[in-house]
Order: C-alpha cells, then sequence, then structure tokens
C-alpha cells in the first residue's frame, strides 16, 4: 500500500479534439470561430435542443406511470425495434424475416466497441483478426477497433488531388483483401471527409463485397442529418440488406435527434436466419452484461416517443431538415462568397458537393494551424471543418480568413 | 416466407455467395441466460396472482411497487425546467457529480480528498465503475493480475473483471453452518494470497450474503491488507441502504483510506437513488499527489474512449442536483433510511413468522443479523426450483433474496412457502 503504486503511470495524450475545444474556449478574441466538434449548433453559435426533443422530455416527466427500474440488458424493446426500422426500412427483409437483432447501446461509440467485440469473438476471421477502415475515418475507429483486439487497415477513400472519392482505390482494396475481410463503410454523410459513394458507386461496393464474400461494417451517425431525408440516408444501407452482404449496422442518435450527452445508440446485427440471430443475441447480452450490465433509459424513451408517435415523428423530421436545411444553406453560402466575391483560388464545387456535418476544405496543415493561430478559427489539422459552426454571423470572416490562408 | 425473400433477393441480383454466408455465425453457440436477470424473465411469464419477485434486486415499496424518490422528483421537475442542453459530457462525465460523489464516499475529513488525489470517472453505474477499474488494473497495476472474490459474490463480478484481463481468485467469506461471516477463514485466505494481488471486498451490505464484518472485523482485515501489500478494490453498491446511515456505511472505505491504503471504489447510485436504469455511478483511484492523479485521470480517459466516448448526462445530472442542494440531500437521506428502515422491519417480520409462528426446522438469526437488501436465506437450489414451480416464489437459485420483495401483504405467503418447502410440503 505504498504511494508508488501508480508512480509509473503515464501520462496519456489528451484527446485532440476535445483539446481544440478547450483551446477555443480559452481564447478571448471576439471573432473567434469554432469549427472542430461536430456537434450542430444553431445560427447563434448556440446548441439546439430541437423542439420535439423538449415536447418528449415533458411528455416523460408528466407520465406518472414511469419509473427508473433496470432495462433489459438489450434495451427498451419499443426504442431498439423503431430504431431498426428506422434505419432498415419497415419492409425490409431483415425485419420481416425477424433476423434482426438489435441492441440498445451507449450512442454510436459503443455500438462501434460492442460490435467490433462480438466480431472479435465471434466472427471466422480469416488470419489475423483485421478490419479494413477508410483513410481517413473517425479517430476513435482506430482505438476502438485496437482495443478489442483487431487490427486496423487502411483502404484508399479519399483523393486530396480531386477532394472526391478515389473510387478506383477503393474496389482496388475490396479486390485485394483476402475473401472475408470485415469493412467499415459510413452509410452517409462521411467523417471527416463529407465525401460519399454515388448510389452507382455503392453498387460496385456491393458487387465485389458479395463476390469476395467480405462483411459490412455500418456506421451511421448522420442518418437524416446528411440529406435531410432519413429514407434517402438509409439507402446504402438497405440496398446491402437486399443483395444479401453480411453485416451489422451501427446506429446513433446523438446528431440526427440532437441527444449528444444522452447516449442513444443501437447495434443491429442481421444474420442470414432467425435461428442465427437467436443465436447472436444472447451472446450480445452475455458482452453488455460484463460491461454495462443494461443501457440508460432516459434517452431511450426520448426516442422511442418520437419514432412510434406519428405526430411527433412528423415533427422530428422537421427539425430535421432545419438542421440540415441551415447546413446546406452554409455550403452553399461559402460557397458563393469563395468563388462569386473573394475569388479564392482553387476549386472548390467540393464545399457544396460533400455532406453532412463536415467538410474537408483541401488545406494543408500548415494552413489548417495559420487560420487556428491567426485567425482564431479553430479546426482539425486535417482542414476539416464543422460546417454547423458557420453561421450567417460569422461565415463572411471565416470565408476571408480562408482566403488568406490559401493565397498564403 | 424465406421463399420469397430468396426469390426477392434473387431478383435484385443475389450473388450465389451470398448464401453461404449462412456460414457467418454458424460457430455461434447460444449464451446462457443471465441468472439474476432471468429470475424476473420467469416470474414475468409467470400468471399466478399469488407470485413473488425475490430475485433482482431492486427497492420496492409497501405495495409492492418500484419507488421513485420523491427528491429524485423533484430533483427532475428542477431539471426539466431549467431546460439543460444535451451536449456531450467530458469523457469523465459531469465534474460536479463526481466531485459530489466522491465526498459522499470519503468523507469531507478525508486527507486524499482534501489533497486533490483522488482520480474519478463518472461510470455506467456499478457495473460500468467495476469495468473500468478492471481495464485499468489489467493495464497499469504493476503487480498482479489476480484478483480475490468473496465467496460468495455477486454473480457479475466474475465475468467483469475475467473480461478485464484479470485472473478471478475466491476468498472464503460465508460460512454455511453459521450462515454467517467465515472470519478465520477469511483471515487465512488472504494471508495466504501471493503478496500485492488485488483483493475485492463489498463495503457495506454483501451482496448476496447480507453478511457484513463488524467494524472491528475491518479494522483486522485493514491489517492483514497492509501486512500482505493487498490492493483493495472496494464495490460500494448499497451505501445508506445498508444501516440508513450513509456515513455509517462508508466506514470500511474510509478506515481504510485512514490507514492510508490507497484504494479503488466503485460506487452506484442505482440503489440509494432509485436510479437504476438511469446508470449512475463512479469510479475513482486514491493517488499519491495531484500529480499523479492528472496522469491516472490521462490514462482512464483511454479507457474510456474506445467503449463508450462519454457517459450518460441525464441521471448524474438528478444526482448533482440532490447532491448539490442542501434541502433535497437532506431529503434525500430521510427517503435511504426509510428505504432501509423497511427492509429492517421485513427481516424482522420474517424472523419472527418463521421461528416464533410457524417454527421451521433451522436456525432464521441471520435473517435479522444480515443487513441491505439481500438475504441468503440457507435454501437450497432445490428449495428454491420447488419455491419457483409449486408456490410461485421466485429468488436466485442460490437462495438469496431481495428483502425489499416483501412486505406485509405477501410475507405471510412467502413465510408459509419456505416453511412448507424446507418441511417438503410443497
Amino acid at each position: 500500500m505504498s504511494a508508488e503504486t501508480w508512480q509509473d503511470v503515464p501520462l496519456a495524450p489528451p484527446d485532440s479534439i476535445f483539446q481544440l475545444t478547450a483551446s477555443y474556449k480559452a481564447d478571448t478574441f471576439e471573432k473567434k470561430v469554432n469549427l472542430g466538434v461536430g456537434a450542430y449548433r444553431d445560427d447563434d453559435n448556440k446548441p439546439w435542443v430541437l423542439p420535439v426533443v423538449q415536447k418528449a422530455s415533458e411528455l416523460i416527466l408528466k407520465d406518472t406511470s414511469l419509473d427508473h427500474e433496470y432495462l433489459p440488458i438489450t434495451g427498451l424493446a419499443s426504442y431498439t425495434t423503431a430504431a431498426a426500422k428506422l434505419i432498415l426500412g419497415a419492409s425490409s427483409p431483415a425485419i420481416q424475416e425477424q433476423r434482426t437483432v438489435s441492441v440498445q447501446t451507449i450512442s454510436g461509440t459503443g455500438a462501434n466497441h460492442l460490435g467490433a467485440l462480438f466480431l472479435s469473438r465471434f466472427y471466422k476471421w480469416n488470419g489475423a483478426p483485421q478490419v479494413y477502415l477508410s483513410k481517413p475515418t473517425w479517430a476513435n475507429h482506430h482505438a476502438i477497433f485496437k482495443n478489442v483486439g483487431i487490427e486496423p487497415v487502411d483502404y484508399p477513400y479519399y483523393d486530396p488531388k480531386t477532394i472526391g472519392l478515389d473510387f478506383d482505390g477503393f474496389i482496388g482494396s475490396l479486390q485485394n483483401a483476402p475473401e472475408r475481410s470485415v469493412f467499415l463503410l459510413h452509410a452517409c454523410a462521411h467523417n471527416p471527409t463529407g465525401v460519399d459513394p454515388t448510389e452507382e458507386q455503392w453498387k460496385g461496393v456491393a458487387d465485389v463485397m458479395l463476390a469476395k464474400k467480405h462483411y459490412a461494417f455500418f456506421d451511421c451517425a448522420y442518418q437524416g442529418f446528411a440529406s435531410g431525408d432519413l429514407d434517402k440516408d438509409a439507402w446504402a444501407v438497405r440496398y446491402f440488406v437486399d443483395r444479401g452482404v453480411a453485416l451489422l449496422v451501427c446506429q446513433s442518435f446523438a446528431k440526427n435527434a440532437g441527444l449528444y450527452g444522452e447516449r442513444v445508440g443501437a447495434l443491429h446485427v442481421v444474420p442470414p436466419s432467425k435461428e442465427a440471430a437467436e443465436r447472436v443475441k444472447s451472446q450480445l447480452s452475455v458482452l453488455q452484461r460484463s460491461e454495462i450490465s443494461n443501457p440508460p433509459t432516459y434517452g431511450a424513451r426520448v426516442v422511442s416517443l418520437i419514432l412510434n408517435d406519428g405526430i411527433l415523428f412528423e415533427e422530428w423530421k422537421a427539425d430535421i431538415r432545419t438542421m440540415a436545411g441551415r447546413i446546406i444553406a452554409m455550403r452553399k453560402e461559402l460557397f458563393r462568397l469563395l468563388t462569386e466575391e473573394l475569388h479564392t483560388p482553387g476549386n472548390w464545387e467540393h464545399i457544396i458537393n460533400q455532406i453532412g456535418m463536415f467538410s474537408f476544405t483541401g488545406i494543408n496543415a500548415g494552413q489548417s494551424k495559420q487560420l487556428v493561430e491567426e485567425a482564431h478559427v479553430y479546426l482539425t489539422g486535417n482542414g476539416r471543418i464543422s460546417m454547423a459552426g458557420l453561421n450567417t454571423k460569422n461565415i463572411r470572416y471565416f470565408a476571408e480568413s480562408l482566403d488568406k490562408v490559401v493565397r498564403g | 416466407m424465406l421463399a420469397t425473400a430468396l426469390s426477392r433477393r434473387a431478383a435484385v441480383g443475389v450473388n450465389a455467395n451470398a448464401l453461404r454466408s449462412l456460414s457467418t455465425w454458424a460457430n455461434v453457440v447460444a449464451g446462457p441466460p443471465d441468472p439474476i436477470l432471468g429470475v424476473t424473465e420467469a416470474f414475468k411469464a409467470d400468471q399466478d396472482p399469488r407470485k413473488i419477485n425475490l430475485g433482482v434486486g431492486a427497492y420496492r415499496d409497501g405495495n409492492g411497487k418500484p419507488y421513485v424518490l420523491p427528491s429524485v422528483k423533484k430533483a427532475e421537475e428542477i431539471l426539466t425546467a431549467s431546460k439543460p442542453d444535451k451536449e456531450y459530457l467530458p469523457i469523465t462525465g459531469l465534474a460536479e457529480f463526481t466531485k459530489r460523489a466522491a465526498l459522499l464516499a470519503y468523507g469531507a475529513d478525508s486527507a486524499p480528498l482534501k489533497d486533490g488525489a483522488i482520480s474519478i470517472t463518472q461510470s455506467i453505474s456499478g457495473t460500468g465503475a467495476l469495468r473500468i477499474g478492471g481495464e485499468f488494473l489489467a493495464r497499469h497495476y504493476p503487480h498482479s493480475k489476480a484478483i480475490y472474490l468473496p465467496v460468495p459474490s455477486w454473480g457479475n463480478h466474475t465475468p467483469i473483471f475475467a473480461d478485464s484481463g484479470l485472473e478471478v481468485r475466491g476468498y472464503r467469506y460465508f460460512d454455511k453452518k453459521t450462515v454467517g461471516l467465515d472470519f478465520e477463514g477469511l483471515k487465512a485466505d488472504l494471508r495466504a494470497a501471493p503478496e500485492q494481488s488485488i483483493v475485492l471486498l463489498h463495503a457495506c451490505a454483501h451482496n448476496p450474503t447480507g453478511v457484513d464484518p463488524t467494524q472491528a472485523q475491518w479494522a483486522e482485515i485493514s491489517d492483514i491488507v497492509k501486512e500482505r501489500k493487498l490492493f483493495p478494490f472496494f464495490d460500494m453498491a448499497y451505501q445508506g441502504f445498508a444501516s440508513g446511515d450513509t456515513a455509517r456505511d462508508a466506514f470500511a472505505l474510509r478506515h481504510f483510506v485512514a490507514e492510508g491504503h490507497q484504494v479503488a471504489l466503485a460506487q452506484s447510485f442505482a440503489k440509494n437513488m432509485g436510479l437504476y436504469g438511469e446508470r449512475v455511478g463512479a469510479f475513482s483511484l486514491v493517488t499519491a499527489d495531484p500529480a499523479e492523479k492528472a496522469r491516472v485521470d490521462s490514462q482512464l480517459k483511454i479507457v474510456i474512449r474506445p467503449m463508450y466516448s462519454n457517459p450518460p448526462v441525464h441521471g448524474a445530472l438528478i444526482a448533482n442536483t440532490i447532491l448539490g442542494d442542501k434541502a433535497l440531500y437532506t431529503q434525500w437521506e430521510g427517503e435511504v433510511k426509510g428505504m432501509a428502515d423497511r427492509i429492517i422491519s421485513m427481516r424482522e417480520k420474517l424472523y419472527n413468522a418463521l421461528t416464533h409462528d410457524l417454527k421451521t426446522p433451522g436456525e432464521w438469526g441471520h435473517i435479522k443479523s444480515q443487513i441491505g437488501m439481500f438475504s441468503f436465506t440457507g435454501l437450497t437450489p432445490d428449495h428454491t426450483k420447488v419455491l419457483a414451480q409449486k408456490a410461485h416464489v421466485y429468488m436466485t437459485s442460490n437462495g438469496r433474496i431481495s428483502m425489499a420483495g416483501l412486505n406485509d401483504s405477501n410475507i405471510d405467503y412467502f413465510a408459509e412457502s419456505v416453511n412448507a418447502a424446507v418441511k417438503g410440503n410443497l
């Protein structure tokens, strides 16, 4: 019991995104702009609790029949069932044939972790456990898979020359990977690039995945948030289910319902049969039990209420369109300022072609640093900006600052 | 249905290889149902009106209903009216909450607390705290990978620690003969454990037995732990709930810290605030100084981030509201005492029914001397089976009952059923 027990514990590097936010908060510059963390902000740069969520919270508070009892290990059934329908579509063969296993998770991270953990224990690996991750991808993907003993391997995705998709590189990687490899696919609104495959390109990906018997690990954190349309954003996942690609889907309600801190997510595994689904469910439950026992009630109740009530569901869709709409408007305005007013050197089409919360501007690490240090514009070193951080009050300042660093 | 699905898939160009993916999960065997949570499933399926659920440890009021603490209800109203945003919490959770949680557990006089040397993170209730602790110890505790659990312990302790990468072993705890503490066995086993092993200690209201060491016995245990340089990991899921007094229930933890032990602590607010499903808890470590605390903090974040990024905010806000408001805090303390008192009165009643009214064979003093939510009745797995099947009385197969499931309306039926089971008359 001497005081030396923890003396060798090394200082771990701080999470880079959170550090960026901390620097922003400490900055006293009046015109500072935060384009770091991916949380939606309204036009006044304030967090936005969706009106439908506020309504649902009040209904929950008033409901005297509700208590704080434990949920089942796999979560609130009315929530997971509705969440599965939302991403897969009510008419999905996966749902009609009752072979979808749905587990409520601690938001998207929890779903990714549980999915990765399940694969690490039960997937029939072809060689050492590996997962193919897009280059680039959400930083936490690497940590999540490494944490359960699955080694990340990059697949080509982003082409810095076109500031678009390196489709040939992507397909090449699928073709060259050993059979039965696991590929992580962003269902829509790729993080961090905002570059999504077209429907034709998705079809090409599915063709190769079937030919090579690969497994699709879908991460869907922006359904509805990308285009403003829930069904449109779910197209790739649903197509892959229809084609019979073996897959699971990680789902998050952090962004599309603005429920970030309530940690509302789900993991949906789609095996080929109902019987397999029962066995998979039992094993997911065992894994969940030794980590969290059962998931948190509150956020799941809010989403369950919204998804299962016709009126609230329509209100939610409208709130989603508000958010997606404002972001699309900012993309259009930024594009206009750069191309029509400032005539900033370079091609800026990607600003309006990319989709979702993030945009890979195309500037390099040096230029990003300059933006932070000289203009007090906070963004990550890869040139990624969170569009949600832009608003009618700061967009001109940002465009001018960006113009300056591009011109050198 | 499968035929239509297959033909539909054929229509959209399904490769025959896709059907071979039928083999993807072929090797997944069915996992066992959870022994504790499975009891509630069986209870729910039972249609008999006399049925009693004494399985899972969730408090029930005198009418057998879940109890939302009035202080919790009040806190929720205050919270909702304040229209909080839903932004992400930091990885280690709501700072105000964890600060107050540490104060509640360690006490205002705690030296490491005053020195700023306690590293604490919000967790997914008690389970999450134990898991974070297990992962952290497996990675950073330099001296051993072995953790000693009392026999018996909460069933979920074993998979939590095994999955964290620790080697789970046992130390004698429960004496079947006396239906009490096997103190000599406990001391011998701790003395025999390799130096610097990790030892899990239930801070109060031992789950599943309800048998706690006395304060004098805790002092002896502390000495042995010191002697063998064992690492004490406290699991405190029932602070306030055991005796009705939060300071009293924290005695063992505080004694160890005062004696200079560097402990780990898993704290749950599931029972004492009735916040079960909101998953409110905290994991903490006593470190040497603020600089070491900062390093330990950074490594706790490394454990948490790839598992779930950051914890849920709602429950933490409720707990924080209560802990941070003098009037609510006092109200809460009273409600916790109320729950503890009702349980103590049920113990009295059950003891009297079995010993004096029914004269059930056996010694039932342990019902009264045990403490907290649970009681190890001494009933055998066969007894528990027949009680479920014939009397519709549900408990875990080790004979553990949740005292909170008993009330004035069902205690007589329960006592009679136990009496019949013991006599072999069911």
